[in-house]
This record gives structure tokens, C-alpha cells and sequence, in this order.
């Protein structure tokens, strides 16, 4: 194969380009094989998985992924950019240990809108914050994303838990513990706020300036500097929009269940998204940003998980299927890659 | 006179590892002397010995990952496999520590197999590739515990390890664990594996076109930090009474946090293992020392306050490097 094509492909590949027909339909190649997966996976669970095609199975499993497709959207951007963000989980204790502080608040108590409303967009602004600061350091410094991200997946979850001095922090709104438990179409809200933001994420990467500069960041960064794209603006908001979706997630999780538990909200949840990412086609080495393939990728990993333990196989086992999933996943994209 | 002088305190401090990784060793002594004079337990046996055998799986972990991140790569599988190690050694304690041992290290052995056989024989990404062994090495231990602490057995003499000590002050594991540091020190400053180790992280392709052999060296990283891993979980198994499936969350990121505060670059090609030591120890003493602050009841910090105490300590050492890197670079 000639290096043309495929170095075309790789700066406008997925941006709705004419001339990177070649780039796109080997993405799409990749989309239809996660789709053929799906859908051979929902085939063998209608066999085999009683109930399987109750609405309630479907509530439940949309229920449990969408926090983790709203985390890995932002992450893909971050990939997408070269990057890589390990303080997601941690952002989401943050966000999710600030909402019922606020909740309980004097301010709360006099003006039951205002405190809904500030509950919902302090812990989103300090989320921003959090990818501010991430991006910063990434972009102004130079620190390596990954020790960058570290500073705040070790720090950000301590002040969720100093905030909340380790309690379960628990609570009582019905407005606010909608965008976890309500229902639209007898499905949950916050599989409908996944999907939507999907669309719209997806637009912005391959509709905008942003998302051009982004996947030429991430293609060569160098290459695009020269081209005049503004390389730190377009890396600083990859960061602040992971953290900010990564804060929505922490809210979701923390409307749920009525309470917050530091401790324990998005444990993890940076691998889970990255895992999602990597599944739906996005490249460690960045300048690809696949957001509809991030959000099969998430309900591939979460169908073979609810199967798995839908069918008798315990709940640990799914774990090393996963990490099947992840190392088939790289290396069928890494071997697309090479000559 | 002066020439002699300087060439003299540079060979005194090349074994800690020279002049870029002082930061760390100059942190390090201000705390113990700050314990030291400020809190009367602070340098009491019981205190040291304590501090050295529960950091001494640190050490290994982060031994191991200084290492793999000298070649450029990283290990994520470090944490859960010292989960699954000492799950493996506990299982087998009843047989004593002649058989848990070994079979621990292999296990950890084991799991650096694959890793090193999805990097260099798959050639996947070393981030991808140890996060799903992570994720397997976490599946395997849940699976073989059967999702609970495994008490170990008492009576062999498998506790022997975790729990001796030299005199006083030394405990057995910090012993294991400083040979573990020296001989990976040696190999790599004294033989020409550790050169080609530096080679890979330098420049791979340049490494491999000189006729070094690269991929038997990253086999050999790889392989080693699975095996510091195994023995750090023989010692939490050891030291604690029992193998632990869930410990183990978070370590890969304290290890390779204290690779960084010893100086090493993430990009490969130099590093440090002494320095990464200190780096590891430093870290063990934020939390002794606010352990120690706490009981004076001056103040009272909740143990929350360590993580974001590290996290803090952290941004402070790599705003320090950045700066030093722009130093160096403004000067050459």
C-alpha cells in the first residue's frame, strides 16, 4: 500500500470529507463489525437469556452503561487528542460528594429551585475546573498526560472524601433524583442524555473547526501547530469537556441511589472508559475520534458483561472477558494499521 | 584542590543517582529530620521497623516500574497482580514459605509473560496491553478466592517473612526488598542488558538497528516487574495474615508516582532505581508523618487528607522538574 492514502486518511479520516473516502470506509468497516457483534450477541441472548427481551432488561442494562458512554465520550476526545485523562472517576466522587452539601445547604432550604439548580452547576463548574487544571498542565507545561491526570485521580477523590468527611451523604429530592431514576419512554433519562450527547459530540467532531483541529492535533501535533491550529486551546478543551462529562456522570450516579458515597463513585471508572474507547476504535496515539463506535463499544463490553451474569457466570469472570475483548479489540485495529 | 573536591562528591553521589534525582534524596532527609525533631516516637524502633516492612512492597512494585518505564512502556497490572500473588500464597502457606513463595513469584512471573509476549509478540500498546492484564489478573484472584480474604496458616512458617525481624529495626521484607533494589541497580548501571534497557527507552529503533537485543530486553523488564510484584504480594499476604483479592487498587499509580518524584522520565531512556526508591519511601512517610501530626492533636487531619496531601506533593515535584527541564534546556 502507498503512504498517500493512508496519511490523507489519517488527518481527515471521520470528518465527512469527500476526499478521505478511503480512511472512512475502513472506519465504517470497523463500525459495522461492532455492529455485527452486537447484534450477534443480541441474537444469542434472545436464545439463550430468559426475559431477555423484557423493556426492563433493556432499562436496566441502558441504566448501568450510559454513565460509563457519557465518561468515554469525553474521553475519546482526550485520546482523540493524544491524550489520556485517569482523573475522570475521581472528578465524578467530586462532583457527585458536592450536590447533596448543596442540597443540604441553608440556601437549599429557603429557595428549593435555586439550591436544584446550583446543586446541578457548581458541581459541573468545579468539573471544569478539574479538566482546566488537567489541561493546563498538559498543554502550558508539557507534563505527560498521564502524570498530569494522576496529580488529580490521587487528590480528587481525598477532597471528595475531606468534603464529605467519608460519610454516605444522603438525601431527599425528587427534582434532582430525576436525572438518575425518572423514566422517558419507559427508558431511563440518562440513557436519553447519553444518546443525546453521543449525537451531538458526534457532530461537533465531524461538523466543526474544533473537530478538524482536534483530529489534526492528535494526527501531528507539530504539523498542526504549523498549520496554524491552535494546539493548546484545542487540547485544554478536550480536558475541561471530559471532566465537565465526567462531573454529569458523578450527578447521574449520585441522583440514582439518593446518596453519595466518596469512596466508591466512579471507581474505575477511567478504565472502563478507556476500555470503551479503545473498543469503539479510538487510538492511543490519537488524531481518531470514532463517538458512535465509543458508544457501541460501551454497549458491546456492557452486553457481554449482563450475558455473562444473565447466564450463571459469576460477576469476576466477566472481568478477564473484558480484558479478551480489550487485547482483540488493539490488536485488530493495530493490524489494520500496518502496511 | 576544588576540581579534585567536585570530582570526589560526584562519585559520592552517583550511586543515588546524580545530580537530576537529588530532589527526591533532599525532600527525603528534610522529613526524617522534621519527624525526627518534632515528634518524640518518630525514629523509636517500633516506628522505623514498621514504616520499612509496610513499604517494603512499595519498594518492589516500584523497583519493577522504574524499570519498565526506563524502555518507555508502563505496567498497570502491578496492583492486581500482587492481589492475585498473595491470594496464591496464602492458598499455599499450609505447605510453608519454601512453596508459597515460589509460587507467587511465578504467578507474578506469569502474568509479566503475557504482558511481555502482547507487547512484543503482539506489539500492542504497553498501556493497553497491562490494562487488561490488570483487569485479568484482577478476574483470576476474585475467581480463585472466591471473592473473600484468604486467612493464611499460622502455623507454617510462612508469617516468618511478613512478620521477623533483624534485631530491632529491620524487617526481613525491606531486607528482601533493598537486594531486589541493588541487584536491578547493578544490572542496570554495571551490565550491558541495563545499557540496552536504556537504549530501548532512549530510541527503540536506533537501539535495535546498533544490533542490541532490544526485544529480549523488554521481555526480561517486563518479565521482572511481574515478579517484583508476586513478591510484594507474598509479603502483604505474609505481613497481614491473609491474601488479599481487592488490595492491590491504585498501587501501579503510587508506583509510578514514585518513578516520577525519583526523576524518571515517563518517555524512557534514564531513570534512576535509587532514587526511585526514595521516591517510593517519600511517599510511605507524607502518610507516617501525618499519622504522627494527628496524635499531637495540634491539629486533626482526617487519613482522607493523606491522598490529597500525595496528590498536592506530586504537582509540587513536577513543577519543580519542569522547571529544572526548561533550566537545563535554556543552558544547552
Amino acid at each position: 500500500m502507498s503512504k498517500g492514502p493512508s496519511l490523507a486518511g489519517r488527518s481527515l479520516g471521520g470528518v465527512g470529507e469527500p476526499s478521505a473516502a478511503p480512511r472512512r470506509s475502513r472506519l465504517d468497516r470497523r463500525l459495522l463489525g461492532l455492529v455485527t457483534a452486537l447484534v450477534a450477541l443480541i441474537l444469542l441472548n434472545i436464545a439463550i437469556t430468559p426475559n431477555f427481551l423484557d423493556v426492563r432488561t433493556l432499562a436496566v442494562n441502558v441504566s448501568q452503561v450510559s454513565t460509563i458512554v457519557i465518561v468515554a465520550l469525553g474521553m475519546t476526545l482526550v485520546i482523540a487528542s493524544g491524550g489520556i485523562d485517569l482523573s475522570v472517576g475521581a472528578v465524578m466522587a467530586l462532583a457527585g460528594a458536592l450536590a447533596p452539601l448543596i442540597l443540604g445547604s441553608g440556601v437549599s432550604l429557603a429557595q428549593p429551585a435555586l439550591g436544584l439548580a446550583l446543586s446541578i452547576v457548581v458541581p459541573l463548574l468545579v468539573a471544569a475546573a478539574c479538566g482546566l487544571f488537567n489541561g493546563s498542565l498538559v498543554s502550558t507545561l508539557g507534563v505527560q498526560p498521564i502524570i498530569a491526570t494522576l496529580i488529580l485521580f490521587i487528590s480528587g477523590r481525598g477532597v471528595a472524601l475531606v468534603l464529605t468527611n467519608g460519610n454516605l451523604q444522603t438525601f431527599q429530592n425528587p427534582g434532582f433524583t430525576w436525572i438518575g431514576t425518572g423514566r422517558l419512554l419507559q427508558l431511563p433519562v440518562q440513557g436519553w442524555m447519553a444518546l443525546v450527547l453521543t449525537l451531538a459530540v458526534a457532530l461537533v467532531v465531524r461538523r466543526t473547526i474544533f473537530g478538524r483541529y482536534l483530529l489534526a492535533v492528535g494526527g501531528n501535533e507539530r504539523a498542526a501547530a504549523l498549520a496554524g491550529a491552535p494546539v493548546r486551546t484545542v487540547k485544554v478543551a478536550t480536558y475541561v469537556i471530559a471532566s465537565t462529562l465526567a462531573g454529569l456522570a458523578g450527578l447521574i450516579e449520585v441522583a440514582l441511589i439518593s446518596a453519595s458515597d466518596a469512596a466508591r463513585i466512579g471507581n474505575l471508572m477511567e478504565l472502563d472508559a478507556i476500555a470503551a474507547a479503545v473498543v469503539g476504535g479510538a487510538a492511543l496515539s490519537g488524531g481518531r475520534a470514532p463517538i458512535l463506535g465509543t458508544l457501541l463499544g460501551a454497549a458491546f463490553i456492557q452486553l457481554v458483561g449482563y450475558t455473562l451474569i444473565a447466564n450463571g457466570v459469576p460477576d469476576e469472570a466477566t472481568l478477564i472477558v473484558t480484558a479478551g475483548i480489550i487485547v482483540a479489540a488493539v490488536y485488530l485495529q493495530d493490524s489494520q494499521r500496518r502496511p | 584542590m576544588t576540581a579534585s573536591l567536585d570530582i570526589d562528591l560526584r562519585r559520592v553521589l552517583r550511586p543515588l543517582g546524580g545530580g537530576t534525582h537529588m530532589t527526591v534524596w533532599v525532600a527525603l532527609a528534610l522529613l526524617i529530620l522534621l519527624g525526627t525533631l518534632r515528634y518524640d516516637n518518630f525514629a523509636s524502633a517500633y516506628n522505623v521497623s514498621s514504616f520499612l516492612g509496610y513499604n517494603a512492597m512499595f519498594v518492589l512494585i516500584s523497583v519493577g516500574m522504574c524499570l519498565v518505564i526506563m524502555t518507555g512502556g508502563i505496567d498497570l497490572s502491578v496492583g492486581t497482580v500482587a492481589a492475585l500473588s498473595s491470594v496464591v500464597a496464602a492458598l499455599l502457606s499450609p505447605f510453608g514459605l519454601v512453596v508459597a513463595l515460589p509460587a507467587a513469584v511465578l504467578t507474578g512471573l506469569a502474568v509479566g509473560a503475557l504482558n511481555a509476549g502482547l507487547i512484543v509478540g503482539l506489539r500492542l500498546p504497553p498501556f493497553m496491553a497491562t490494562l487488561a492484564s490488570m483487569l485479568a489478573a484482577k478476574g483470576t484472584a476474585l475467581v480463585v478466592s472466591d471473592n473473600r480474604a484468604v486467612p493464611v496458616d499460622w502455623t507454617s512458617d510462612f508469617t516468618a517473612l511478613g512478620m521477623n525481624k533483624i534485631g530491632p529495626l529491620v524487617p526481613w521484607t525491606i531486607v528482601v526488598a533493598g537486594l531486589v533494589a541493588f541487584a536491578a541497580w547493578h544490572v542496570l548501571e554495571r551490565t550491558p542488558l541495563g545499557r540496552t534497557v536504556l537504549a530501548v527507552g532512549g530510541n527503540a529503533e536506533a537501539a535495535h538497528l546498533m544490533g542490541l537485543k532490544t526485544r529480549r530486553a523488554l521481555i526480561l523488564v517486563y518479565l521482572f516487574s511481574g515478579a517484583c510484584a508476586g513478591l510484594a504480594g507474598v509479603f502483604l499476604a505474609s505481613g497481614y495474615g491473609a491474601g488479599q483479592p481487592l488490595e492491590g487498587a491504585g498501587w501501579e499509580l503510587a508506583a509510578i508516582a514514585s518513578v516520577v518524584v525519583g526523576g524518571t522520565l515517563l518517555t524512557g531512556g534514564m531513570g534512576s532505581v535509587p532514587a526511585t526508591v526514595a521516591g517510593a519511601l517519600l511517599f510511605g512517610l507524607v502518610f507516617n508523618l501525618l499519622n504522627f501530626e494527628n496524635g499531637k492533636g495540634v491539629i486533626s487531619l482526617s487519613a482522607y487528607w493523606q491522598s490529597v496531601i500525595r496528590g498536592a506533593f506530586l504537582l509540587v515535584v513536577i513543577l519543580l522538574q519542569v522547571r529544572f527541564a526548561r533550566l537545563q534546556r535554556a543552558l544547552t
